[in-house]
């Protein structure tokens, strides 16, 4: 198990060189450069020529991507073009209202949403199920800024309850956390239903039973303990996706993460912020990937105890 | 009881179950149709289509021609505020133009780059992932180390990153930003199909109709078309019908974050996007695309799922 | 003495969207303390059905019990509530299922499998439900039972699982075992096992058993009475040794005459029984066996014959057949003769005889 553990780890690695790799080359095949902010006014090639030596923009792209790869192994991410502040510091910044915002989200989607999926799978065809699969639908499939537009205009606008942008206050919090958790706790229901059905239909299940069980010792004791491990399994791939698409709802409400900075680097080529908040991406991603298995390994004794 | 053929005439005297014997396919689009969430869903994708043809002559004004004198920010006429207009149903935009028409044109955008990137990364993706399953060797683990990589990028952050760099190119000016988006959905998208594919055929390959087909002669070609399609289709078509929503979302969301379709061409991100600042004047001009974007995607949403639930083999009428 | 189980008329439906299945067509049968009763029959014919519904398992949408009685030591299990029919699960009444592979929890161990019966039913704690649990693996021989007692149902081969299963049926003292098909997913040599300690366990425990199965082969050696079953309902009821030497049922016929052997010569063909059962749903008219049955008259479709005692044959043999009952035209038929081969069938002779040879309990 730690064997595999470590294998998974250092396969990362060269996953993540790759990553970089690919959007070093992204980033410099893009057309215009980060210093045209003004079409009509472009800056004195003198000015030009001095900010692309102190960025090194003047040298060979190979040789630049490999000063990039060593200054990220000692942890240096380079400068903000945009913001002429230190990457580090930028994400520094960013990242715990971004960790802060992701870990309510998911908390708040998996109360909802376990508890829903296992009782819409008990009691399956009734106004609880019915209920739970619309909203299951709805949450899944209706983009995170579509349902932020329609609660801002109900609540926002309508309502006055919330603010509908900044961050700090706990009314500030509301709106993007609930929405964020609304995709999440969607897809989590589903799968959690889909669990328990697959879990009660088991022929383990009829043997319990017929051992004398009560309904209820059966479905705690034996159905749930089988049900949950896919979804325990999927809850790191829900976290890191909440961490990485929160960008939408942070754009949308003005939150101060990293999902914001991450878009406005993107729109002015802003290099460095480009590269580094795609690596934590990446890593988050392939961290992510890495529980599945683990988590697996952990939960069924079918891969924990090896033959 | 009626007989229409020896193999009734034989069946009715063993009194086997003759009922009547439905193909695969057939059994499938049975069930499809019995679901009505989903029949629903046809129909509005149908309609969809139907006004994306016809948007030229259904739109009562030009989507993208800003009258001479506007009347900007109408609302619609339902809401019976003083800003209305008698001659916009949905109000107007920030600019000036009729939403209703606007909305309409959009619809053509969605409905295409639903369809075209997803055909791409189809005929790529299941093309690579046949191939690499089937013949296993370098090109399966390159394949698998490849998409490794790709897993890795979140799907849309990879989206965002290749059109916010390519939009100021020439070939990013193509057919407004479409052709571009058409391109970066088909990349990011053909890799988990042919991992799927792949997935597949794996599976598929060990069974034993394949090494009777082996052991009649067919050619690899052959068999992968004739046998190994078809059984690998269903998850596939499942697949495909997801893939249409998540590619108009992209387009959506990248239109919403302005790096999409350039406008003045309408699409409802786009819309989004540029009624964003004045939501609170004029809340319906984002509102009404935003729900033009639910209705379709819902619409996809219930046809996938029914088209999942009908082509599964352990679910019995 | 008045029988352990009696089952009289019992019908068991499935409602679904084609019709209704009638499962469990009228099935009258007894059982005594310490018996073991074979039911056999192909797949479909409703034996599984019967025993799920002595526990009343059946799932109540789409089945349902609809008619009929089941008297256990005198109650009426059909007649209880809830809380009395769990009482009697897996303690009075114990099941041991077809699968072993499917039948136990993957993600527990098989001390809290059989322990939770034991703590349930009789009221042990921890403690002593553990070292009863110890003691039961030990009695289906299972090696380094104390250390295996922790493991979890993959870490064990198909055999020793099922014998996991017979440990847990057995755990509460249960007058009925109800086995089905508990060798049909296992290996031929291991099947032989299971099949000689669940022997010794009813001669030991004084256990009735109500053994399942497609298999001629396993009740012959096993049980001292046997129901066959067919579409529904029973077809011919006789003593083991009675069956196999005198049958009075095509269908049985049939079973025994299709029946491969490994030293027919190599141009005999098998001889299956032509056709597929019958629909449950709409079934035929008369005789439910009539369709593939090469002895049928007018008489069998149009009416369906009861389930009476036969000539030519011992006073408790009955047969639901026109031609074999009373003025019907195959009661003299040599059966043996139909049947063609005669080997099979004597050494199916001697493994009954070992059976009566072998004291029966409880009599």
């Amino acid at each position: 198990m730690l064997k595999y553990t470590i294998r998974r780890l250092l396969l990362m690695i060269p996953t993540l060189f790759f990553v970089a790799l690919i959007t070093f080359v992204l980033a410099k095949a893009a057309p215009g450069s980060p210093f045209d902010k003004n079409p009509d006014k472009p800056p004195k090639q003198e000015i030009v020529d001095r900010w692309n030596k102190f960025y090194g923009l003047d040298k060979p792209v190979p040789e630049q991507f490999v000063m990039y790869l060593s200054n990220v192994a000692h942890l240096d991410f380079g400068t903000s073009i945009r913001r002429q502040r230190p990457v580090s510091e930028i994400l520094g910044q960013g990242f715990p209202v971004t960790a802060q915002l992701g870990i309510q989200a998911l908390t708040l989607a998996l109360a909802v949403a376990l508890p829903l999926g296992v009782i819409s799978a008990l009691k399956q065809n009734t106004m609880v199920d019915y209920g739970s699969l619309f909203f299951a639908t709805v949450g899944t499939t209706i983009p995170s800024f579509v349902m932020a537009i329609f609660f801002i205009y109900i609540f926002g606008l309508g309502l006055h309850l919330f603010p509908i942008t900044g961050w700090g206050t706990p009314q500030h919090m509301v709106m993007p956390t609930v929405i964020l958790a609304l995709g999440a706790a969607a897809f989590l229901a589903r799968i959690t239903r889909a669990s328990m059905l697959e879990a009660i239909r088991q022929d383990y299940v009829r043997t319990a039973r017929s051992k004398g069980l009560r309904e209820q010792v059966v479905i705690v004791g034996h159905v749930l303990k089988n049900a949950m491990i896919p979804v325990a399994t999927v809850v790191g791939p829900a976290a890191a996706g909440l961490i990485t698409g929160s960008f939408i709802i942070e754009t949308f409400f003005s939150v101060p993460g990293i999902g914001r900075e991450y878009v406005l680097s993107i729109t002015a080529l802003d290099y460095p912020v480009i590269m580094a908040t795609t690596l934590l991406y990446a890593f988050f991603i392939v961290v992510a990937n890495l529980s599945v298995d683990l988590v697996y390994g952990m939960l069924d004794p079918r891969i924990k105890v090896a033959k | 009881m009626a007989t229409a053929s020896a193999t009734q005439e034989r069946a009715a005297e063993l009194n086997v179950l003759a009922r009547k014997q439905r193909s695969l396919w057939g059994d499938a689009l049975y069930r499809l149709f019995r679901n009505k969430a989903a029949v629903a869903g046809l129909i509005v994708i149908g309609s969809a289509f139907l006004i994306a043809i016809l948007a030229p002559v259904i739109a009562p004004y030009n989507p993208i021609e800003i009258p001479k004198n506007p009347a900007s920010q109408m609302q619609p006429l339902w809401t019976g505020s003083k800003y209305t207009d008698a001659r916009y149903l949905l109000g107007t935009d920030f600019l000036g133009r009729d939403i209703v028409s606007r909305l309409i044109f959009a619809s053509r955008i969605s409905m295409v780059v639903g369809f075209v990137p997803t055909a791409i990364v189809f005929g790529l993706g299941v093309t690579v992932g046949m191939t690499a399953g089937f013949f296993g060797g370098w090109l399966d683990q390159l394949l698998m180390r490849f998409t490794d990589i790709i897993y890795a990028f979140p799907d849309f952050l990879f989206l965002l990153i290749i059109v916010a760099s390519f939009r100021a190119s020439p070939f990013g000016k193509l057919l407004d930003g479409l052709m571009l988006i058409f391109v970066a959905i088909a990349i990011v998208g053909w890799v988990g199909v042919a991992r799927l594919t792949r997935g597949q055929v794996l599976a598929l390959k060990e069974r034993e109709f394949v090494e009777a087909a082996r052991s009649v002669g067919a050619t690899p070609g052959r068999i992968m078309t004739k046998h190994l399609l078809p059984n690998a289709l269903a998850p596939l078509i499942v697949t495909a019908a997801f893939a249409v929503p998540n590619a108009i979302l992209g387009e959506a969301t990248l239109s919403f974050l302005g790096v999409g379709i350039i406008p003045p061409t309408p699409s409802w991100g786009q819309m989004i996007n540029e009624g964003f600042p004045l939501f609170s004047a004029n809340p319906w001009a984002v509102l009404l695309p935003a729900i033009c974007i639910s209705i379709v995607m819902l619409a996809f949403t219930f046809v996938g799922d029914g088209l999942r639930d009908a082509l599964d083999p352990r679910m019995k009428t | 003495m008045a029988d352990l189980l009696e089952v009289t008329d019992l019908h068991t439906q499935f409602f679904t969207r084609d019709g209704v299945v009638r499962a469990v067509d009228g099935v009258t049968f007894q059982v005594a303390a310490g018996e073991t009763l074979g039911i056999v029959g192909e797949s479909g014919c409703g034996k599984s059905v019967t025993a799920l519904s002595l526990m009343r398992l059946i799932p109540q949408p789409p089945g349902k019990i609809v008619s009929g009685s089941i008297m256990f030591d005198g109650q009426d299990i059909l007649k209880m509530d809830d809380d009395d029919v769990r009482g009697i699960r897996g303690h009075a009444i114990a099941m041991i299922f077809q699968d072993p592979m499917t039948s136990l929890n993957p993600v527990l161990t098989i001390s809290r499998q059989i322990s939770e019966a034991l703590e349930l039913h009789l009221k042990m704690d921890k403690s002593e439900a553990r070292k009863r649990t110890i003691e039961l693996l030990e009695l289906v021989q299972i090696p380094s039972a104390k250390k295996r007692v922790d493991d979890y149902p993959h870490q064990f081969s198909g055999g020793m699982r099922q014998r996991v299963m017979i440990a847990m049926a057995l755990s509460c003292n249960p007058k009925l075992i109800l086995a089905d098909e508990p060798t049909t997913a296992l290996d031929v040599t291991i099947q032989a096992q299971i099949l000689d300690l669940l022997k010794n366990l009813a001669r030991e425990f004084r256990t009735a058993f109500i053994l399942i199965t497609h298999d001629l082969g396993v009740v012959a050696g096993m049980t001292q009475r046997i129901n066959v079953m067919y579409a529904g309902r029973i077809v011919e009821k006789a003593d083991t040794v009675e069956l196999f030497a005198n049958p009075k049922m095509p269908y049985t016929w049939g079973l025994l005459r299709s029946i491969p052997r490994l030293d027919e010569s190599r141009k005999a063909k098998l001889v299956p029984i032509e056709g597929l059962p019958p629909d449950l749903i709409a079934p035929p008219p008369g005789c439910k066996f009539e369709p593939r049955c090469q002895y049928r008259r007018d008489v069998c479709h149009e009416k369906e014959p009861e389930l009476k005692h036969v000539p030519n044959s011992k006073s408790d043999h009955e047969a639901r057949c026109w031609g074999t009952q009373d003025g019907g035209w195959l009661v003299d038929t040599d059966w043996k003769r139909e049947i063609g081969d005669t080997r099979l069938l004597e050494a199916i002779k001697q493994e009954t005889a070992s059976v009566t040879a072998t004291e029966t309990p409880g009599e």
